[in-house]
């Protein structure tokens, strides 16, 4: 039993079958890379994970526990983390205060009212978030404007906000799009280290080969909305299949 | 200092006193002289700065910070208001009891409005409040007539209970209210030489809930509360994928500002008790709309500068007629006097609606921190002219923007 089992979830939207009969098994502790051609129904697979779409069909579970039916927060509460294709983060807010809040829904859960105590005062939290920004090599900008980053900043910023909530379970949709190649063998290292450090579990959508061969131990690959193979990263290289529906567009 | 950071106290400590001295700063001017007539020392006046400051502070709660804009929070201060005259007549004249009741009416009547409109975001919420507040309006007006006084609106009477008090004083008058015996129409007058100074029982009450009701909103502001707001304006969608559900804390900004309203319409009924259904009308609404973004939506001070400069305008420019422009222009040749007295007639008396909306017009377009940010950029530029030396005006110019980075 893997910590994430998808079972024969379909997802239309109107007359597109985005989704068609996708079973996934996740084992703890692994890397598990989905790839595929653009508009094959990995992003709605992920949004079907974490609570954004409900799936037609099929069963989600996350630690033997479903996920269908769930609020997007309390999926999160359970443990799962998520990146977005395009970071989403609080642009208004400093970049301290964009890893101090998952800090603080860690801490306190969905809602807590604490309208008299003083952000300033929570040394812990305030370390917490401080030592996460040391981590992504960020500390330097805590005091900016989080809307006021470089897109590849902005992407290591909404990784430390899911990192500093230790989730279980961490998606990543495409997490180095849109990043210069320095930036993209930071990102790997970090996901390495972070990997190296705890007890983590990650899903991770991504086009980019160099990223998905580094990371993954195993390897699902989904075209049109229906896995198409799923093995180690070894066997996915030469899978004649996998080369004729996605691999020989890339290179 | 107060558990606040040193600029918030800086703040804190200029409100004070600032509130404390008003009845002085508001009447430079000697009386009897030309300019008397700009003097806003008088206690009514004061009154509603403050009431009103209590107003915008709690509506920036709500707006500034979760940017969910209500058009429809005069309808609490109404609620309240009706609440505190009702423990006028029920009760007794003490105003205490009548101000807590117009929060916890305010309060409740909020969470009702709160969870239905906020079901909605954008537009959509601004035009729910706005109709349930034009429901409330046309309720009192007329339906809830035994409860509101309708159309006259709800007044005290002889024969009211008020089984903690008297329904009529042995004079044979409507008893007014008090606080354990000081009346709030107490006022003690102040001569120096050319000046008059009036200090009133009912402005420092004001006084005491304006400076406790700022206090609160500085804690708000910086508490871990007050972050998740701002992260509800930013992003809602991050909120919830981090684990966070942002509908209860829009609902309690949402009611915190309902109750900063309730206490703004009990305080007014403490100062005059009467209760109107006008109070609830939209232009109401929006008028705390205005004081918010003209003073500086979601800076701290901002709110109450609208809110006096509103009211001041409402008060002051409102009463200049053509005689006092011809007074003040009479050194000029007759014919020019007539045409400059022409030309800014229609912005004078009557006309100051038309003042108020070019400001707010040029702020809005000029000025998008609103007063606030004119006040700091004047201070910057200061800093800049006068080198180091300002850099301290500066800093005081803008004390609530150093710390806070929503701003
Ligand atoms: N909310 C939606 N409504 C209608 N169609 C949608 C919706 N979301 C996705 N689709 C469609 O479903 C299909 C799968 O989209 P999805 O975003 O999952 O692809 P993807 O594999 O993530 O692609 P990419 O690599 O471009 O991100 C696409 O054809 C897309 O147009
Ligand atoms: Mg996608």
């Amino acid at each position: 039993m893997g910590i994430l089992e998808v079972k024969g979830v379909n997802k239309r939207f109107g007359g597109l079958q985005a989704l068609g009969d996708v079973n996934l098994s996740v084992k703890e502790n692994t890397v598990h890379a989905i790839i595929g051609p653009n508009g094959a129904g990995k992003s709605t697979l992920l949004n079907c994970l974490v609570g954004k779409l409900i799936p037609d069909t099929g069963s989600v579970t996350f630690d033997g526990q479903s996920v269908l039916g769930r609020k997007p927060h309390e999926i999160n509460q359970m443990g799962i983390s998520r990146v977005f294709q395009t970071p989403e983060i609080f642009a208004d807010l400093t970049v301290l205060e964009n890893v101090l809040i998952p800090c603080f829904a860690r801490r306190d859960g969905a809602f807590r009212m604490h309208a008299i105590e003083q952000v300033r005062h929570e040394a812990e939290l305030v370390e917490q978030a401080e030592t996460m920004l040391a981590d992504v090599n960020m500390l330097g900008k805590r005091d900016f404007h989080a809307g006021s980053l470089s897109r590849g900043d902005k992407r290591r910023l909404e990784m430390a906000m899911c990192l500093v909530q230790q989730p279980r379970l961490l998606l990543l949709d495409e997490p180095t799009a849109g990043m210069a190649r320095a930036d993209t063998n930071n990102t790997i290292d970090l996901l390495k280290e972070i990997k190296a450090k705890r007890d983590i579990t990650m899903a991770i959508i991504e086009h980019d080969m160099h990223v998905v061969f580094s990371l993954a131990d195993r390897i699902t690959v989904l075209a049109q909305g229906t896995p198409l193979v799923e093995d180690t990263p070894e066997k996915i290289k030469g899978h004649p299949k996998v080369r004729e529906a996605y691999l020989g567009e890339h290179q | 200092m107060f558990g606040l950071s040193k600029a918030d106290t800086r703040l804190f400590l200029i409100v004070i006193g600032l509130t404390l001295f008003a009845p002085f700063i508001l009447n430079p001017f000697p009386e009897g002289s030309e300019l008397a007539q700009f003097n806003a020392g008088y206690p009514d006046l004061m009154q509603r700065f403050l009431i009103f400051g209590i107003f915008a502070i709690g509506f920036n709660i709500l707006f500034g910070l979760t940017g969910y804009l209500s058009f429809g929070h005069a309808a609490f201060l109404g609620v309240g208001s009706y609440a505190g005259v009702w423990m006028f007549k029920l009760l007794g004249m003490n105003v205490l009891p009548a101000i807590l009741l117009s929060m916890l009416v305010a309060g409740l009547f909020s969470v009702l409005v709160g969870y239905i409109s906020l079901r909605r975001s954008g537009i959509y919420f601004s035009i729910l409040t706005l109709a349930f507040a034009q429901m409330s309006f046309s309720l009192a007006y007329s339906v809830l007539t035994p409860i509101t006084g309708g159309e006259t609106g709800l007044q005290l009477s002889a024969n009211d209970p008020r089984i903690f008090g008297q329904s009529i004083t042995d004079a044979g008058t409507i008893p007014v209210p008090s606080l354990f015996g000081l009346e709030m129409r107490d006022s003690f007058q102040l001569d120096v030489g050319a000046w008059l100074f009036t200090f009133n029982a009912g402005y420092y009450l004001c006084a005491v809930f304006m400076v406790l009701a700022f206090y609160l909103s500085i804690r708000i502001f910086r508490s871990p509360f007050g972050m998740m707001l701002r992260a509800v304006k930013s992003n809602q969608q991050r909120m919830t994928y981090t684990g966070l559900n942002p509908k209860p804390y829009t609902l309690a900004a949402f009611v915190i500002s309902g109750m900063y309203a309730g206490l703004a319409g009990g305080l007014m009924v403490a100062m005059d008790p009467l209760a109107g259904a006008e109070r609830m009308f939209w232009t109401a609404s929006g008028e705390v709309v205005l004081m918010a973004i003209l003073g500086g939506v979601g800076t701290l001070i901002g709110p109450v500068l609208g809110a006096g400069f509103i009211k001041y305008m409402e008060n002051i420019v409102s009463k200049i007629n053509d005689n006092i422009l011809h007074q003040w222009f009479s050194f000029l040749p007759d014919g020019l006097e007539d045409v400059v007295v022409a030309i800014i007639y229609p912005f004078i008396g009557k006309g100051w609606h038309l003042t108020l909306g070019i400001m707010f017009m040029l702020v809005v377009i000029f000025l998008p921190g609103g007063l606030v940010e004119g006040g700091q950029r004047i201070g910057g530029w200061i800093g800049r002219r006068f080198g180091k030396g300002g850099s301290s005006a500066e800093a005081a110019a803008k004390p609530d923007a150093k710390s806070s980075p929503a701003e």
